[in-house]
């Protein structure tokens, strides 16, 4: 399974580096919502520093689903979804590598928001290992919910429009977990940001364990 | 030896659409078969239905040993299908996908290089991306990809089409080494001429159902 996995993830990786679809198009829209954002709240009043770590997950969220959609518009594309299904690889494997890939590209379009938060609203990251432990277990959550979702949107005609009606919903816990915890990091009260790690820990652990299963059903079925 | 393909009265379903309405079909190991039959009478869905992609909802199907009603999983490790599309990644380099989905196969890199050897394919093309390429060497990576994985079962939909007379030369000779070799072959075909040449059998369909020539 792991074998599969790591032969889904290089072949996901590849042709995101051949494509540069992430470089080219993914990152500037990221961008772009955090400039967009800072047009609309007055960096000089005060709103956009409290706001930022709630605007920050929006944007990681919306640029994710574009990420997800890009993940399984590979497979949609010339047979390659049967191709997938013939290729007589674990169906675990096959949803491990696709959330290894998505969840490696979020994490480099972390940094990059991070990056533009930090140039861009004169925000501080606070506590440093609270921040990289939210922002791994959000990563692992929405990779792990998305590729689930992705794949059973991957097979309907209104895909593009459908996956974020269906993930956003369900991600919302991710939001408000990665965005008190944030909001936790750059205040006194760390120790109640811990918390909220642990509930998207929860998140990602129970998800990816549905994963496993549900996958191979809805690649056959959708 | 039990047979590559036993199907009797299988039923297949492409939503409430019964598009094989009882099939009797059974193909000795080693056998190369000719399906023949007009537009929309049912070979694609013959030779999906084979390698497990459209689920047979009644009658008896074993496949390589397999029951394709209850282990259809099984079944595709050992099936190769050449369909209308071209199963390739268009970012990927010919020689990405070739060794992608020899690897997914579980068979040696040896087989993926003697693939792309065996299709023409082992000069600079090796090195472009798929996209670049024309609809007849999107032809030829697709079947090498096939060939690499090395299957028990050949399902070959148009194989000819696309392709020009040294290509075709190509998959004729390979599908008479697979079969020498102990592989089973089905060919839908239109080609009567060039597929009846490779054939030891013709099977007609028509209206989802086959009947023996």
């Amino acid at each position: 399974m792991l074998r599969d996995a790591w032969l889904i993830t290089r072949k996901d990786l590849r042709i995101e580096v051949r494509s540069r679809i992430a470089l080219n198009q993914i990152a500037p829209f990221a961008l772009l919502m955090l400039i967009l954002f800072a047009f609309a709240l007055d960096p000089d009043s005060g709103v956009l520093d409290r706001a930022t770590p709630g605007l920050y997950w929006v944007a990681v969220l919306f640029s994710a689903l574009l990420a997800i959609q890009r993940a399984f518009a590979l497979e949609s594309s010339d047979g390659n979804r049967d191709a997938l299904r013939l290729s007589g690889l674990d169906p675990a494997g096959i949803y491990l590598g696709k959330v290894l890939s998505i969840a490696t590209q979020l994490a480099l379009l972390e940094v990059l928001l991070g990056t533009g938060v930090v140039l861009l609203y004169g925000s501080h990251g606070g506590n440093w290992l609270l921040v990289i432990a939210t922002c791994v277990a959000a990563t692992a959550g929405i990779a792990a919910a998305g590729t689930l979702y992705g794949v059973l949107a991957a097979g309907l005609r209104v895909r593009e429009t459908l996956l974020p009606l269906l993930l956003l919903p369900v991600l919302a816990p991710v939001l408000i977990g990665s965005t008190r915890a944030f909001e936790a990091a750059r205040s006194d009260t760390i120790d109640q940001g811990w918390p909220w790690v642990g509930l998207l820990a929860v998140f990602a652990v129970a998800y990816m364990v549905f994963g496993m299963f549900g996958f191979g059903p809805l690649l056959e079925e959708s | 030896m039990e047979p590559a393909v036993h199907l009797r009265s299988a039923v297949a379903l492409i939503g409430r659409f019964p598009a094989l309405a009882g099939v009797d079909l059974d193909v000795e190991r080693g056998e190369v078969v000719l399906l023949e039959g007009a537009n929309g009478a049912g070979k694609t869905t013959l030779l999906r239905a084979l390698a497990g992609l459209v689920p047979i909802v009644s009658g008896e199907a074993v496949v390589l040993g397999h029951d394709l009603r209850s282990d259809r999983r099984s079944v595709r490790r050992h099936i190769g299908l050449l369909g209308h599309t071209t199963m390739l990644y268009d970012e990927l380099t010919v020689d990405d996908n070739v060794r992608f989905w020899a690897k997914a196969a579980r068979t040696e890199p040896v087989d993926a290089e003697a693939a792309l050897v065996a299709l023409g394919l082992s000069g600079r093309l090796r090195h472009v991306a798929v996209a670049r390429l024309s609809t007849g060497q999107r032809r030829r990576v697709s079947i090498a990809t096939m060939v690499a994985r090395r299957p028990e079962l050949w399902l070959m939909d148009e194989p000819h089409a696309g392709l020009d007379s040294e290509a075709r030369d190509i998959v004729d000779g390979l599908v008479r080494q697979a079969s020498q070799s102990g592989a089973t072959v089905i060919v839908a075909s239109h080609e009567r001429g060039r597929a009846n040449a490779l054939a030891g059998r013709v099977v007609t369909v028509a209206g989802g159902v086959s009947n023996v020539a």
